[in-house]
């Protein structure tokens, strides 16, 4: 206990080398912790934002950019599919629900999705969550909108608000002037892409493109009173989401849309496609963590060289605790103590940097980017990086401590 | 064994290395409450001698009974308690653990030794430090860095924590050496104060032969080590 003590008012005393070298352990503690937590919190985010979506149908093409294109509204869709295969499946006997989504105009930066009322219905995240209206009701008429929270929020849309949607993606200057759309809810925070869409009825997209086919405005645009539903023919989709009615059936379901004759499709499991992903960011990963790695062996060396500097001035103290009656191991488990006790302050320091590194990058990069980030808690991995420092720590106070040994072993009372 | 005497030296041979001995002494014996003075010239071991007293050093030879213990038959551990709990140790110079505060350093002996922390007369361990270092004229000083005191201050707060918890045994090794005339004369009262009234047996070690006159026993260690002979 008083060896702890000691230690304590020995690092004290020596604030400003401590505090040196406890912030460069904490700051390598942070960076190998964050870099984790954040590959962590993005896995799960990103496995979070569907759930109950046994396969994802799109057009012929790679796995992942149908998964990004789709529920990340990352990236944007290769080929368009036809509403008559939508439909087909829609209806297959093995189908409990579909969600049928097109995409390809946006709103300020936001994407606009065309759905119909089974988004509102089906859709589930984080395991089992539905949607929630925070304000207003899911849309009834052609030109209504439901807007994701940070969209409302970020544009300042309020429900009973019009907006024009711009054609196309990102910087359009192609604006649907004729066709506005009318707020008729926003839905709740869900920390998913989600957030960030603003949602229409397939009506509604098919009604404002409208005399579009050629892909510039018409002439001669048609009033969105003139518009009826009866006229309108959906034509195609970007992609939709599929539920079966058991797991069995959607591994037979994906391989009948794989091989469907009168359109190519594909037709992917959202876990599997994940995955792909994490193996391509793995390298990533494991880059961050040699780099944090390498600042930590850094950190730990500051330590070393601090304390091992301050032996020669701390041989008196070293003879006078002897003559107090210190045991020689005393002495050696005084040093083994501060180095320990700098490993564990930077590791706590570093661990809740990494936190609060978490809290202000994730909140950016989900506004910014979309990508989700879900805060995540202590894993064993940070568990094993953080008992790994204090015995790394522990062990390389060691060196300046059996040094301390010898030395105090050959002073005896003599150091003056 | 003589009961009244502290300190029993007999046959003891002790070199830092093995086949040169530094100290070779047949017999030495100093009684309990005595004060001794112990002189010698410069290199003739006067600090190694207090080394085997106070058991940091292990005479290769020879029996070292200090206050009723066999020092060379206690483990290491055994003897570093026996000098924390029964020895006050005062040195040339920087007796004070800079980390710590001037009550902290005086009050360090009772928190480390539970005989010394029984024999104190006051309720708690720092009253008693309080106590000590305001009859030192200390008591403006308790919270100070060590580093901000004069050495005179500095051997005064070292005097409170040799004699703090009641040790049977101080001793002081030139602790006079970097004091001027007039903080000597104060330092030389305080001690002789403080160990009177503890009765504790006093092994002061000096060079200057003008404070010898104030001890019960003067000892040449020149006269006693039989390494020259
Ligand atoms: N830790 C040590 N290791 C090896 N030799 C030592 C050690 N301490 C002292 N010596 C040697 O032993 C001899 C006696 O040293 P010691 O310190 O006991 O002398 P001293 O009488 O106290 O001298 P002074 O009056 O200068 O303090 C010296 O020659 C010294 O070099
Ligand atoms: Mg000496």
């Amino acid at each position: 206990m008083t060896i702890l003590r000691l230690a304590c008012a020995s690092l004290r005393s020596r604030m400003f080398t401590t505090c040196l070298t406890v912030f460069s352990i904490a700051l390598s503690v942070m960076l190998l912790v964050g870099v984790d937590r954040i590959q962590q919190g993005a896995q799960s985010g990103f496995e979070g934002t569907l759930s109950q979506t046994d396969l994802v149908v799109g057009a012929r093409g790679g796995s992942l950019p149908l998964l990004l294109y789709s529920v990340f509204h990352l990236g944007t869709a290769s080929n368009e599919i036809s509403y008559d295969s939508y439909l087909h499946f829609a209806g297959h006997p093995a189908v409990q629900w579909v969600i049928p989504l097109s995409m390809g105009d946006s709103y300020h930066g936001f994407r606009v999705v065309a759905t119909d009322n089974n988004f509102y219905e089906h859709y589930r995240y984080r395991g089992g969550h539905s949607l929630v209206f925070a304000e207003g009701a899911q849309p009834e008429g052609i030109f209504d909108a439901v807007l994701g929270n940070a969209a409302a929020a970020q544009l300042h849309l309020r429900v009973g608000q019009k907006m024009i949607l711009s054609h196309g993606l990102e910087g359009s200057f192609l604006q649907h002037t004729a066709d506005p759309f009318t707020v008729t809810g926003i839905l709740a925070h869900t920390s998913t892409p989600v957030d960030r869409a603003i949602y229409i009825t397939l009506w509604g997209d098919e009604a404002m493109h409208l005399g579009w086919e050629s892909g510039a405005p018409p002439l001669k645009p048609i009033p969105e009173s003139e518009i009826r539903q009866s006229d309108l023919h959906i034509k195609t989709i970007s992609a939709f989401l599929v539920r079966t009615k058991s797991r069995m059936s959607a591994l037979f379901l994906q391989r009948e849309i794989n091989t469907y004759k009168p359109e190519p499709l594909t037709a992917i499991i959202p876990a599997q496609a994940l995955e792909d992903l994490w193996s391509v960011l793995s390298a990533a990963d494991v880059a961050l963590s040699l780099v944090s790695g390498a600042v930590l062996v850094v950190g730990l060396l500051a330590m070393l060289i601090a304390l091992y500097t301050a032996l020669n001035e701390r041989r008196r103290e070293i003879a006078i605790l002897r003559a107090l009656g210190f045991h020689i191991r005393q002495i050696f488990a005084l040093f083994v103590l501060e180095s320990t006790l700098i490993s564990i302050l930077g590791v706590v320091f570093g661990v809740a940097g990494a936190y609060l590194l978490f809290f202000v990058v994730g909140a950016s990069v989900e506004n910014r980017y979309g990508i989700p980030l879900t805060m995540t808690g202590l894993s064993v991995r940070v568990a094993c990086y953080t008992i790994a420092v204090v015995v790394a720590g522990a062990v390389l106070g060691l060196i300046p401590a059996i040094r301390a040994y010898h030395n105090s072993l050959a002073d005896g009372l003599t150091a003056q | 064994m003589n009961a009244c005497a502290a300190i029993q030296l007999e046959n003891v041979t002790f070199g830092y290395e093995p086949r040169t001995p530094l100290l070779r002494i047949s017999k030495l014996v100093i009684e309990a409450g005595r004060r001794v003075f112990l002189y010698g010239p410069s290199g003739c071991g006067k600090t190694t001698l207090l080394g085997l007293i106070t058991g940091v050093l292990k005479p290769q030879e020879g029996n070292c009974i200090v206050l009723g213990k066999e020092m060379t038959k206690l483990s290491a551990p055994a003897r570093d308690r026996h000098r924390g709990s029964e020895m006050g140790y005062i040195f040339q110079s920087f007796n004070l653990i800079p980390c710590l505060s001037v009550l902290q350093n005086v009050a360090l002996p009772c928190r480390v030794h539970k005989l010394r922390r029984r024999r104190i007369v006051h309720s708690t361990v720092t009253q008693e430090a309080v106590h000590l270092l305001t009859r030192l004229g200390m008591e403006k000083h308790l919270d100070r860095n060590v580093s901000q005191l004069s050495t005179g201050q500095q051997q005064r707060v070292a005097i409170a924590r040799a004699v703090i918890g009641r040790p049977n045994l101080v001793i002081a090794d030139e602790p006079t050496s970097s004091l001027d005339s007039d903080s000597r004369q104060i330092f030389m009262d305080l001690l002789f104060e403080f160990c009177n009234e503890t009765h504790a047996t006093l092994v002061f070690v000096s060079h200057d032969r003008s404070l010898m006159e104030k001890f019960d026993e003067q000892i040449a260690l020149n006269e006693v080590n039989r390494t020259r002979l």
